[in-house]
């Protein structure tokens, strides 16, 4: 009793954390997104999502989200396979040098893409000078998708690596020794017990991608809007709370539904591993 | 047990709920107490550092300084309150928006005699926009025009229409700013860059989308750095930054379209909200010195309205510089932006939002 009561003091600052700052703000996006500017209820600025440059920009921020999952998951998984085949040798190092550019600012790095990728920028500068074709990248969708997939990669190799490391060397074993050979055990046996890290990978990728408007304003020149821009647009330059709030909600459907998929598959948590 | 327990959280909510506006009272003193602090917000790089030092030997106030990119970026958090600055430096049109929102305050002219040194012409533009000259001191003026690459454009350039050049494709610098951008658009088809006129803005928008693909990429400071560094051919700039960028490199041209441009000024203003307005005051009046305006205009080169500090200005070519000092009586069809309503606003911004979109 006493122990438990003890508990529950421990409890209090998270509570007082969560209120203050989860809860009230979740309240009061929920409060602009339904209501006009007049303060009456209405549902105008979720509705607002289906009109052309709204909608256009949530299919382009789906679609740029996706592919650069699905380049993260190709990247990654063979690097966690290396990583956990190599059992003790040098894997933590590599873990290491992997989250090493995670201690830098997000913009910083973003940032330095930038200058690094401009017409006139370092690359091409590096390219001339061997006498290879420059790289015209910058302000296109493709600095995009490459800025997400530099700045998210981290959080797919960590689940998967932890994922596949826990496969009991057992199972695997067994595999071989049934006849399989290196990839039937791959595809039928280290796949499937590695589909919890590969959910919770897919929603730490997909999701910071799909809202992101920092990458998109960097990398894009300013010239392509996702929806994360538009947002942030409505709030800063428009102040316009109301249609920021209501777009945010969509956004959040979108979320939510990529969180129950994880939790779903994820029972273990692989994705707190981080 | 189980009760006590969430009682205690109540309370401990409570009285962080209580404590909250404590704290924030607490940095928001009575007025008869001011401290001896100003908070500043103004246009990213547009002083010389070392001014507000100086301000601060000399007036033992401390300032705390913050920057904007653009008045659309800059007025929200104005409007909110959420921060209380003391002197604000935004542009004509967004000061009759502030004045006609009543976000802003009369200035005690007592305290900034320094004022003398505003040039009449400026006092009275400005008057277009703060009638009886209450709430705003003139800080830089220019124009809007075109910043090219000699080295890349070898033909003479006089006009907006080289923006939609397809030679230029790629290399082309266009403004982040929705007035700004408008502006070019509407100029280029000889309309007001003030217009309202739906068919107007309709005709401005889909010129701006053809241009879309034309662009390398839509910025606001920095496209300084990246004509600097010889990243594009052409882009739109304030006249302020050309003496800079030509300083650095000297390949760069700044013209003043045939069409017309805006000319526009910065001012000092002080918001209803603020804490420290003696401070304020104080702040505006040293920054209307002529030895400080010409050291801000030495670091900036943005067109300084203070003519003391022009006649400070030993080189003779920039003293009389057309580019920074401008006979604008020798130009066609100037304008300078006028607010435009809420309902105005929300129009420009959709359309803006249109073009982004494309």
């Amino acid at each position: 009793m006493k122990s438990n009561k003890f508990v529950k003091m421990l409890s209090i600052p998270y509570v007082l954390w969560a209120v203050a700052f989860i809860i009230i703000p979740l309240l009061m996006v929920f409060y602009y997104g339904f209501s006009n500017k007049e303060g009456k209820f209405t549902f105008t600025n979720i509705l607002s999502i289906f009109q052309a440059v709204h909608f256009k920009s949530l299919y382009l921020a789906l679609l740029l989200a996706l592919i650069s999952t699905v380049i993260c998951i190709l990247l990654a998984y063979p690097l966690a396979l290396i990583l956990s085949s190599m059992k003790g040798k040098n894997d933590h190092l590599i873990v290491f040098i992997f989250i090493l550019p995670m201690w830098m600012n997000f913009l910083l790095r973003t940032l330095a893409w930038q200058t690094l990728l401009e017409n006139d920028g370092v690359i091409n500068n590096v390219l001339q000078f061997l006498h290879l074709p420059t790289l015209h990248i910058i302000n296109t969708p493709a600095a995009i998708v490459f800025g997400m997939i530099y700045n998210f990669l981290p959080f797919m190799v960590l689940p998967l690596y932890n994922v596949i490391n826990k496969i009991d060397q057992n199972t695997i074993n067994a595999a071989r020794d049934l006849g399989a050979n290196y990839w039937q055990t791959l595809f039928h046996v280290i796949f499937p017990l590695s589909i919890p890290g590969i959910i919770s990978g897919i929603t730490m990728v997909f999701v910071p991608s799909l809202t992101t408007f920092v990458v998109s304003e960097m990398l894009g020149g300013s010239k392509i809007l996702l929806i994360g821009n538009v947002i942030e647009q409505e709030f800063t330059q428009n102040s316009n709370w109301h249609l920021g709030s209501g777009l945010s909600i969509v956004l959040m459907i979108f979320i939510i539904i990529s969180m129950v998929i994880t939790s779903v598959f994820d029972k273990e948590g692989e994705g707190n591993a981080l | 047990m189980k009760k006590k327990g969430l009682k205690i959280a109540t309370a401990l909510l409570a009285s962080s709920v209580m404590v909250f506006p404590l704290l924030l009272n607490g940095c928001t003193s009575a007025p008869g107490a001011e401290k001896k602090e100003v908070y500043v917000y103004n246009w990213g790089e547009y002083l010389d550092p070392d001014v507000l030092d100086e301000f601060t030997e000399e007036t033992g106030i401390k300032v705390i300084y913050d920057e904007f990119e653009t008045n659309e970026v800059m007025y929200p958090k104005v409007e909110a309150g959420a921060v209380q600055y003391d002197v604000i430096c935004p542009s004509d049109y967004m000061i009759q928006k502030m004045i006609e929102n009543d976000l802003l305050q009369e200035i005690n002219f007592d305290n900034v005699p320094n004022i003398k040194n505003i040039g009449n012409q400026y006092m009275e533009s400005a008057s277009e926009f703060d009638p009886g000259n209450k709430y705003a001191v003139p800080y830089c003026w220019g124009t809007v025009g075109i910043l090219y690459n000699k080295t890349k454009v070898d033909e003479p350039i006089d006009s907006w229409s080289v923006l939609w050049d397809e030679k230029y494709k790629g290399d082309i610098l266009m403004q982040n700013s929705v007035r700004d951008a408008f502006m070019v658009a509407l100029k280029l088809k000889g309309y007001s860059m003030n217009s309202l006129d739906d068919k107007e803005l309709e005709e401005a928008k889909n010129l701006l989308i053809e241009q879309k693909p034309l662009v390398q990429a839509y910025v606001v400071d920095q496209v300084r750095d990246k004509m600097i560094g010889n990243e594009a051919a052409i882009g739109v700039i304030y006249s302020g930054e050309a003496i800079y960028t030509q300083r650095e490199n000297s390949d760069l041209e700044y013209v003043i379209p045939k069409e017309g441009t805006n000319v526009w000024i910065d001012c000092w203003v002080i918001p209803k909200n603020a804490q420290n307005k003696e401070n304020a005051e104080a702040f505006i009046n040293y920054m209307c010195k002529p030895e400080v305006a010409l050291k801000n205009f030495d670091f900036i080169t943005y067109s300084t309205p203070n003519v003391e500090a022009r006649n400070l200005i030993e080189d003779e070519e920039i003293r009389n510089s057309p580019i920074a000092f401008p006979d604008l009586s020798e130009y066609d069809g100037l304008e300078t932006y006028q607010y435009l309503g809420a309902e105005g606003d929300q129009k420009y911004a959709d359309l803006w939002k249109q073009v982004k979109a494309e």
